[in-house]
């Protein structure tokens, strides 16, 4: 199984403590005519672990997918920087060039992520022979990679993607995505555009091939169900703010912010007994151009009072545990009358 | 609406001036004095200065574009170094004949075309496919100055029926609305239209083929719509866009005359701007390409508000 | 040695069976459309007409014979008629097609590399080049390109070089049009996307993954300007701005022999014919071409 092709190992630098991926405050608008500005990205705040798997949810424009390539520094952010193992992102120690071949992305359209014009081999083979690898190394590196993902290098190395179904697709994409050996991975519903039985074969893959290279995931998903599956921490996003970050069995169990709460229960039930009858929000999904002041959910929120649309709840730990939240009810003092009273100093 | 009218208005701006920029620019890159076609060979020093003041050619560069450009805004374009007279009388007077002929062949045109390409988009894949494509092929692919000579020995030569070229005794002077007058405009008009015709034939092919193929049409016929209603639909879905190659058609006749006009002697624009290169009349030259140019660019303009008219989809860009 | 180029070292990969690539795919469909195949061949047939014009040409194109002018078609010793002055037209028009077709396809050809250029570069790059880019592009865009050759023609002058430079500033813009508006297309696909996440630089990404998918339909569209090249070149000729006597070329002998419609009306026809059928194989090429390219795989 192992190999001794040099791309694969990168030196980790700060041990096991150190975050792989700290986002700060990363901030990404995009101005529309007139004016009007979209507000993507605003203030996300997020760490990922070494060898963790970090699920992203969201509704369609909460800016799980700008987040995602701000990541990967396919869109650079307007404020706010990323340290990678500990090294900031485009500084002097770690180049853009070198974060990329540590950092890479497996899209949602299979058959738009691959070159119409490329063999499958070639797509494969084009990260390394950038950095450096011969082409033949390249190759033989592509059939390997192929093999591991469950293609037989005789049957498809040599191939075009329009002969491939779309589950086949996306197994070249990750094949594609771990050739220069990355550390983390970004799966951007990576798995959103397939057939249920496709999928469940991907999602096994991806987690074995998580434990045989030692990656660290951000998975982005719009089903809970497969977020639930993969994650270890599942990080919740609502008009382009983090709401809540904690544990997954915690979040799912115990969703604290009154939005994950609307999520996990707008989940049809797989329990004919127990059927999910009503649609716990309310409203159309939101418009990210001009958020509303304060609190961006108190529209949605069926607990709002003035305090949320006056000033803007920042992420919190509540309890001991690593959940943060970021929610008026959950902060004591902040003037919501839900909030846990302040704990008087004795 | 209103907004998008702005909007189409304020992105053709810069492309105007650019355009009148060029037309200027043009005079400057004739290799050669500008002069040389006014002056007597041997015109001594002194009268050249004088009538390098006069044209104004002693000025910086800048300055003359924009002294020009003034002028050209309030329609004056100078005067005329062959003839004397003002230019701008001269173009709007060969604008006139040319849209005279321009204009029935764009009628023409549009009208066969629509027919062609309806019949070859309607029954696709079918001989009459095959037939009417080809005729549009045809209509693209032919040198239509030849064609102008073909049809004057067939049908001046030959036949004798029509003029083979001028604008009627007199000239176009002295037009009026009569066959004997008309019978010039036939055989120019006619040759004029061959090229639109082929392109709308196409186009419309193509659009009517699309149309045909969309998934909501089995609906339509499952409502029960009659092949009538689904003529009225394609039509309607259509129309847009060939109208709007068919004013982009008569943007290129007016710009493109000079071959056909220069076979059948007719005084339009084209043929103006024959003779102005020819007597290298640079004011004459000037004037006609910014007049031709705007009108284009105008006509632009004005097919791309119809196509805002009529097809609300296209405004929401 | 770095670890890298260790690996490098000479490898020797064992290629596997390939299936049919993209080209093979449009050489097959375009066998089957016998009218384009029928075109191609005439295109061919006439370009080797050209090459060996001095080896067919039954006479001396530049000969002239002050009692044979005008003779009709069918004459003894001239298959096709004499022209105004006396010269074989046979071996005139033989002759001419290779004016005629480096007219057509050198300006068309260089537009093709200078367009492409620049609509490339302006589709990849996007932002405020594309808009300055495009915006320069648009000016002589608004120019019908008949009077725009025209103007150009009559500002440099007559003579083959000054027609060949105004056919070709001609050509720029719509081919440049096309290119970045296919470009603009492919950048926005995740393949390119990807290929920039693997640290790929600007050069590699055009050069790897954006060409092979851009070149085929500009390259088609490019073709079917050539009819266009060829009649507006003779066009120009014809009006005397182009190829100045005694220089065969099909367009300046329309010019010629336009005042002897009245005398041999068909020997006059016969240079235009000449075009039509050039042009029209061409555009049936063109149209055979893409309709070979438009199937995916």
């Amino acid at each position: 199984m192992t190999e001794e092709t040099p791309l694969q190992t990168h030196p980790d630098r700060g041990g096991a403590g150190t975050p792989l991926l700290q986002a700060k405050t990363l901030t990404k608008h995009f101005p529309l005519g007139g004016g009007a500005v979209v507000r993507a990205v605003d203030g996300v705040d997020f760490a990922v672990m070494k060898g963790e798997t970090l699920g992203v949810v969201g509704e369609s424009g909460c800016g799980k997918s700008t987040t995602a390539r701000v990541v990967m520094q396919l869109i650079p952010q307007d404020k706010g920087e990323m340290l990678f193992d500990g090294e900031i992102v485009g500084g002097q120690a770690l180049t853009l060039k070198e974060y990329r071949r540590q950092a890479q992305m497996v899209f949602q359209d299979s058959y738009a992520s691959l070159n119409p014009r490329l063999t499958i081999e070639d797509s494969i083979a084009f990260g390394p022979t950038v950095h450096g690898v011969s082409k033949a190394n390249a190759i033989l590196k592509a059939r390997d990679l192929l093999e591991r993902v469950g293609l037989d290098p005789a049957r498809f190395a040599a191939r075009y993607p329009h002969e491939l179904s779309g589950g086949q697709r996306q197994r070249v994409n990750i094949a594609r995505a771990l050739a220069l050996g990355p550390r983390l991975v970004i799966l951007d519903e990576a798995v959103s555009a397939l057939d249920k039985s496709v999928e469940a074969q991907v999602l096994n893959l991806l987690a074995d091939l998580r434990e045989e290279f030692g990656l660290t995931y951000i998975f982005i998903s719009h089903d809970l169900n497969v977020v639930r599956f993969i994650s270890d921490r599942v990080m919740v996003m609502y008009l382009g703010e983090v709401v809540e970050i904690g544990p997954v069995e915690e979040l799912y169990g115990d969703p604290r912010h009154p939005y994950t709460r609307a999520l996990l229960s707008a989940m049809p039930s797989m329990d004919p007994d127990n059927r999910t009858m009503e649609a716990p929000l309310a409203g159309d999904p939101p418009n990210p151009i001009n958020p509303p002041e304060g609190c961006r959910f108190h529209p949605r929120c069926p607990h709002a009072q003035t305090v949320c649309a006056k000033v803007k709840p920042v992420l919190a730990t509540v309890g001991e545990g690593a959940r943060q939240v970021a929610c008026h009810m959950q902060v004591p003092g902040s003037g919501h009358s839900q909030a846990p009273a302040l704990e008087v100093a004795a | 609406m209103l907004k998008y009218l702005a909007k189409r208005i304020l992105y053709v701006l810069p492309v105007a001036f650019g355009v009148s920029l060029f037309c200027f620019l043009l005079v400057h890159i004739a290799p050669g004095d500008p002069l040389t076609s006014v002056l007597p060979p041997d015109a001594s020093q002194a009268m050249q200065d004088e009538l390098r003041k006069i044209y104004g050619f002693d000025r910086p560069l800048p300055v003359q574009f924009g002294l020009w450009l003034l002028k050209a805004l309030q329609g004056d374009l100078g005067t005329s170094i062959a003839t004397g007279r003002p230019v701008a009388a001269e173009v709007w007077r060969a604008v006139g004949n040319t849209l005279l002929i321009a204009g029935l062949a764009t009628v023409i045109g549009f009208v066969f075309g629509c027919f062609f390409g309806f019949v070859a988009g309607y029954f696709r894949g079918s001989f009459l496919d095959k037939f009417a494509s080809m005729l549009a092929v045809l209509g693209v692919s032919v040198p239509h100055y030849w064609l102008g000579m073909v049809m004057v020995i067939v049908f001046s030569v030959q036949l004798g029926w029509l003029p083979p070229g001028g604008a009627g005794p007199g000239g176009s002077a002295a037009w009026k609305w009569d066959w004997e007058h008309v019978s010039y405009m036939i055989l120019p008009a006619i040759t004029m239209s061959v090229i639109p015709m082929g392109i709308i034939a196409r186009t419309v092919r193509a659009l009517v083929a699309d149309i045909l193929n969309q998934e909501f049409v089995p609906a339509l016929r499952a409502k029960g719509l009659m092949d009538f209603g689904v003529f009225r639909h394609v039509v309607k879905n259509a129309a847009p866009t060939a109208l709007a190659v068919m004013g982009l058609q008569l943007g290129y006749l007016l710009g493109g005359s000079i071959l056909i006009e220069t076979v059948f002697s007719w005084p339009g624009t084209g043929f103006l701007l024959g003779n102005a290169i020819f007597q290298r009349d640079l004011p004459l030259l000037q004037g006609t390409i910014l007049v031709l140019a705007m009108f284009f660019v105008g006509l632009n303009v004005l097919v791309d508000i119809l196509q805002g008219l009529l097809d609300p989809r296209v405004r929401r860009r | 040695m770095s670890a890298i180029a260790q690996g490098n070292a000479a490898i020797i990969v064992p290629p596997l069976a390939k299936s049919p690539g993209y080209w093979a795919g449009v050489w097959r469909r375009f066998k089957k459309d016998k009218v384009a195949v029928g075109a191609g061949l005439v295109v061919l047939a006439i370009i080797l007409m050209a090459i060996f014009a001095d080896y067919i040409a039954p006479a001396d194109p530049t000969r002239s014979s002050m009692l044979r002018r005008l003779r009709p078609i069918g004459t003894p010793g001239y298959p096709l008629g004499a022209d105004e002055l006396g010269r074989d037209m046979l071996s005139r028009l033989i002759h001419g097609a290779r004016l005629s077709l480096f007219m057509g396809v050198v300006p068309v050809f260089i537009a093709f590399v200078v367009g492409s250029v620049i609509g490339v570069a302006a589709g990849f790059f996007g932002g405020k080049f594309n808009t300055i880019t495009m915006r320069t592009v648009d000016v002589f865009y608004a120019f019908p390109s008949v009077l725009l050759a025209i103007a150009l023609s009559g500002a440099l002058g007559a003579g083959i070089t000054n027609s060949l430079l105004s056919l070709t500033i001609v050509f720029i813009p719509p081919i440049a049009r096309i290119a970045e508006s296919v470009t603009t297309q492919v950048r926005a696909m995740d393949y390119v996307e990807a290929a920039r996440a693997s640290g790929a630089n600007a050069i590699t990404i055009i050069r790897v993954h954006v060409l092979g998918n851009v070149l085929g339909p500009i390259f088609v569209y490019a073709t079917s300007l050539i009819s266009v090249s060829m009649i507006l070149a003779s066009g120009l000729s014809f009006l005397g701005l182009g190829t100045k006597p005694p220089t065969p070329e099909w367009g300046l002998m329309l010019n010629t022999l336009r005042t002897a419609i009245y005398v041999q009306p068909w020997v006059a026809a016969l240079p235009g014919a000449a075009i039509f059928i050039t042009s029209i194989s061409f555009n049936l090429l063109s149209d055979g071409l893409r309709s070979a390219m438009d199937v995916k795989g």
